[in-house]
Order: C-alpha cells, then sequence, then structure tokens
C-alpha cells in the first residue's frame, strides 16, 4: 500500500491567511447584523408611532369614550368613538371567513396528504396556491359585482353592499393558506404513528380521525389563526364590497364598515395632519395591531403547549 | 420438538416474493410458523426480514408500489388473497415497531383506541388494567393513566405499545426489532415479557441482535442478501431450523459465519 498520506506534502506549501479570514468573518458578521436590524427597527417605528399617536389621541377622547360609545362618528360634527362598532364588524366578517375556509381548507389538506395519489397532488397543489396569488381587489370585484347578486336571488333583502358577500370571498382567499399550511402540520405526522394504528386494525378514514388529526393539531390551530389574522388585517375586499357604514353588530346582510376600511376611508379623504380624524386612525390601527399580536401569541403559546415531540 | 402438522401451525408463508415497484426485494420465502413459539427472522440489513415479517399483517399495503407474490396461510385462508379485509386481519395479527410509537394520548386512550374501533363492548377500565398487566407496565403506570404516552421512558413506551397490540387479543404478535431502540435493562424487560407472552401468542420477531435470538426463540431463520445487477439488493432465506441448531450446527457454511459474528 503507498497511498499518499497528506504527510507527504512538503510541509512549506501551507499558507493560510487567519487574518484575512478574520476580517471577512466580522464584516460578513456586520453586513448580516445590519439587515436583520433593519426589519427589528421598522417594527420598532411603526409600533413606536401607533403608541405615540395613540397616546395623543387618547388626549382628546377618554379610554372609556373610546370603548363605551355605541356609534363611530369622527368624521361628523357630533363626534362619537365607539371602537367597537368597527371592531364588532371585523369580527363578524372574520368568523364567517374562518367558518369558511376551515372546512374547506382542512378537507383539502386531508385529501391533499392522505387520498390524492402523487400524480392529483401534484396537479392540485400548484391550482391551490394560485388562489393565494390572485390580488385581492380581484376579490373585492367578484364579491360586489358576482357573489352579491349571487346572493340577492336567495336573500332579497340583501344590501348592495354587505358584510356576507365580502366573508365568503374573504374565507376563500384565505382558505389556501389553512390548506397549505394544514397539509404541511399533517404530512409532518411520522408514518411510524401511522403504522402504528393501522396495526391495531383502524382503517383510514380512524387512523386520520383518531390519530393524524390530533397529532397534527397544534399545526392545524396555528394555521388557523394566521388565517384569522391575515382576515382581520385584510382591507381590499372588505373596502370593496362591505361597504362603508358604520353598524354595531353582528348582523352579516347589512352594510358594516370593518376598522381597514375606516383607515382607508381617513387615508384617501384630506383628514390634515395632526388633527383628531387623523389621529383616529392611528388608535384604530393600535387596536387592529393589539388584536393580531394577541392572536399570533395565543398561537405561540398555543403551538408550544401542545405540540408533540416526536424523536 | 416441533411437529409439523398443520394443525400446530400458525403461520405458514409458500413461496412469497416481495416487490417493491418493478424491483424484486426478497425471493421465494418458506416458513412455517408454529403456535405458541418465538421465531426470529435474523441477518444482515437489506435481507428482507422485515419485508417478509410486514407480509404477516399485509402493513406491505400501505406502501405505494409494494406487491406480495406467493401464498401465506392463516387459519385456513391465504391473507394474500385480495379479498381479504387487512383490517380483519391486523386485528387477529398485532405488531410491535422497532421504535416505541405511542400515540399522542394518555396512557389509558393509547390503549382503549384499539378496543374501542374494533367494537369492544366490556368493562374497559378491566381491559386497561389487563393489557398493562400482560406488558409489565402495570405497577409503574397506574397512577398516572391519564398522563401521555410520550412522557413514558423508552422502554416503558415499548411496553406500553405492547400493552395497546395485546388489548385486542390478536393471535399474533409481530416485533420488527423491539429492542433496538432501548437500553439493556429495558431489553431484558421486554426479552423477559415475551417468554410469558407466548404462553398465550405466536410470536415472530426480526432482530438484529443475535444473543437476544439465542436466548428467546425457539426457532430462527436466517436471512441473507446478494447484490443484484442494477445495484440493489436481494434478499433470501437461506437456513430455518431450531435455533439451537442453527445457532450450534447449522447446515449453511454462511450461516455459521453470520451467527457467529463473522460478517453482518
Amino acid at each position: 500500500m503507498t497511498a499518499e498520506l497528506p504527510g507527504d506534502i512538503a510541509p512549506g506549501s501551507w499558507h493560510p491567511n487567519r487574518d484575512r479570514a478574520r476580517q471577512v468573518q466580522t464584516a460578513v458578521k456586520v453586513v448580516c447584523g445590519t439587515f436583520a436590524a433593519v426589519s427589528i427597527l421598522t417594527t420598532l417605528g411603526i409600533v413606536a408611532t401607533l403608541i405615540f399617536e395613540t397616546i395623543e389621541f387618547l388626549q382628546a377622547v377618554s379610554l372609556w369614550q373610546f370603548l363605551t360609545d355605541t356609534k363611530w362618528t369622527p368624521l361628523f360634527a357630533s363626534k362619537q368613538f365607539g371602537i367597537f362598532v368597527l371592531v364588532s364588524a371585523t369580527v363578524t366578517i372574520s368568523v364567517i371567513s374562518v367558518l369558511v375556509a376551515l372546512p374547506l381548507g382542512l378537507l383539502a389538506a386531508i385529501c391533499l396528504s392522505e387520498y390524492a395519489t402523487p400524480r392529483v397532488r401534484r396537479i392540485l397543489k400548484p391550482v391551490l396556491e394560485i388562489l393565494a396569488g390572485i390580488p385581492t381587489v380581484v376579490y373585492g370585484y367578484f364579491a360586489l359585482l358576482t357573489v352579491t347578486p349571487v346572493l340577492k336571488t336567495f336573500i332579497p333583502e340583501l344590501g348592495r353592499f354587505n358584510a356576507l358577500s365580502a366573508s365568503l370571498v374573504l374565507g376563500i382567499m384565505i382558505t389556501p393558506m389553512v390548506a397549505s399550511l394544514s397539509e404541511d402540520a399533517i404530512s409532518a405526522v411520522p408514518r411510524s404513528l401511522k403504522d402504528g394504528a393501522y396495526a391495531l386494525g383502524s382503517t383510514k378514514h380512524e387512523t386520520i380521525l383518531s390519530v393524524v388529526l390530533p397529532a397534527a393539531l397544534s399545526g392545524i390551530v396555528a394555521s388557523l389563526i394566521l388565517a384569522v389574522s391575515r382576515a382581520i388585517g385584510e382591507t381590499m375586499i372588505v373596502t370593496l364590497a362591505a361597504g362603508a357604514n358604520p353598524t354595531l353588530g353582528f348582523n352579516p346582510l347589512v352594510p358594516v364598515m370593518t376598522m381597514t376600511a375606516f383607515i382607508v376611508q381617513v387615508s384617501l379623504g384630506d383628514a390634515a395632519v395632526g388633527t383628531l380624524e387623523y389621529k383616529t386612525i392611528f388608535a384604530v390601527g393600535m387596536t387592529l395591531f393589539i388584536m393580531t399580536l394577541t392572536l399570533n401569541g395565543f398561537s405561540f403559546w398555543f403551538v408550544c403547549r401542545f405540540r408533540e415531540k416526536y424523536e | 420438538m416441533v411437529s409439523n402438522t398443520a394443525a400446530k401451525l400458525t403461520l405458514k408463508a409458500e413461496n412469497v416474493s416481495v416487490y417493491y415497484g418493478p424491483t424484486l426485494a426478497v425471493r421465494e420465502v418458506y416458513l412455517d410458523i408454529p403456535r405458541n413459539q418465538i421465531v426470529a427472522l435474523v441477518g444482515p440489513s437489506g435481507c428482507g426480514k422485515s419485508t417478509i415479517l410486514r407480509c404477516f399483517n399485509r402493513l406491505n399495503d400501505l406502501i405505494p408500489g409494494a406487491r406480495v407474490e406467493g401464498q401465506i396461510h392463516f387459519d385456513g385462508r391465504d391473507i394474500c388473497d385480495p379479498r381479504v379485509d387487512p383490517v380483519e386481519l391486523r386485528r387477529r395479527v398485532g405488531m410491535v415497531f422497532q421504535k416505541p410509537n405511542p400515540f399522542p394520548k394518555s396512557i389509558y386512550e393509547n390503549i382503549a383506541f384499539g378496543a374501542r374501533i374494533n367494537g369492544y363492548q366490556g368493562d374497559m377500565d378491566e381491559l386497561i388494567e389487563r393489557s398493562l398487566k400482560g406488558a409489565a407496565l402495570w405497577d409503574e403506570v397506574k397512577d398516572k393513566l391519564k398522563e401521555s404516552g410520550l412522557s413514558l421512558s423508552g422502554g416503558q413506551q415499548q411496553r406500553l405499545c405492547i400493552a395497546r397490540a395485546i388489548a385486542i387479543e390478536p393471535e399474533v404478535i409481530l416485533m420488527d426489532e423491539p429492542c433496538s431502540a432501548l437500553d439493556p435493562i429495558s431489553t431484558h424487560k421486554i426479552e423477559e415479557l415475551m417468554h410469558d407472552l407466548k404462553k398465550r401468542y405466536t410470536l415472530v420477531i426480526v432482530t438484529h441482535n443475535m444473543q437476544q435470538a439465542s436466548r428467546v426463540s425457539d426457532r430462527t431463520a436466517f436471512f441473507n442478501a446478494k447484490e443484484t445487477a442494477q445495484g440493489g439488493k436481494l434478499g433470501y432465506l437461506v437456513e430455518y431450523d431450531s435455533t439451537q441448531r442453527i445457532f450450534s450446527d447449522p447446515k449453511e457454511e454462511t450461516t455459521r459465519d453470520y451467527v457467529s459474528g463473522r460478517f453482518g
């Protein structure tokens, strides 16, 4: 055996440039750190702006008024600032859209991961993801010009602008998100767990219902909450199809105004910087931010609490 | 001595070959599994011993493209026949896997699950207690039946999986390297348990551990693999005899080399 061992190379051939390696190392660290800091600073900046403007708003309007007024009329002469008017619209629309997206998305995810053949999955998954790529303004006009007229044939008293049609379309918009994230969670359930269920004599649907879905629960809930956050923050569909009429209550058949729709209305109008109208959009934005932050916090806690750890 | 009369056989594999897609993975296996005995399947990696084990409860059905040829007789029927319902078969032929795989449910529910889906109408608490005692786990978990099965140690999880398997009262228990993920003490407990289990069940175990095969089994089947022209591996049964014979005086030279640790 005459293998060329590293020792056979002349010792003088090695000239590592350790200083240069260290400099590059430092430079890489600084560049990466800077870019990471940009996104963090942007977030901090947004939150700081929201907080400062909200504090100024609360100096003009008491928190009590903000939380208990039953009308939302900041642009009228007799100003009232009952945020729950807008919150109720946002909640109504989000709840209905989730009621649409949960069954559609979850069943699509189960079908894709457990029942579809690889060929069908290869075709269906991209089609589903195309839905996620449609601009929301298209969804908005679809709701206004197609869904509302169709719904009107069943429900004659439905308004031209209404929460129902906006929420149905919003539900379809967030379905791919629920489906795709739930599918990831379901596919991540270890094969050994399914084998265990089959080996006990369970059928496919028993395995899915009793073993796969519970094991994927945390991922499914996380996908759902992300979708809800998305629905709460969605602007274009509700602005176009749900109307601009602040109404307190949970009736989906009438025109309503969500928090995001209000922000659009004021931003498009001519509220001067520093006026009370201008400050209201920050107060509304803050409320929106707190709602989604709470949901994401809950989702984070839920995933940590209920995620099953497999080796 | 093992009698070869059909009445004492539980499973009888005749000319079984398994294909994954177009590839032949294991060829022409003949195996008689006598009732209330432990049969060990040993051999190097890729020799098809796990594949053959998974034929006995049709678990290969779950692998797309897998195909089994030949016959496996069980209770007067050929279980390879597509008309045999694998769900019904798997109730009678239980399985314990290489890595403990308790469900992400409580210890109690881990066992109750199999019983419920198989339509058990009796006293569930009693069944749980009996199964856990049968798997020598009752004393360790009787005060925490509501805790997650995943909170147990590896050895306890594996015994939970055995309890889960025996809860539905199968006739055969297949074990696919049941101790390979466990420490020596847990392994010892499971081996003791196998001796108890064979009084009521027929056991077929796959193992990499020669000492384990010689300690626990009554009969041993030695599988080997050879390279195919396509670069894959083709498994085949070399020799099947009483464990004592396989380890002391095998007919084949390769068997002698393998069981004495000279290759594999």
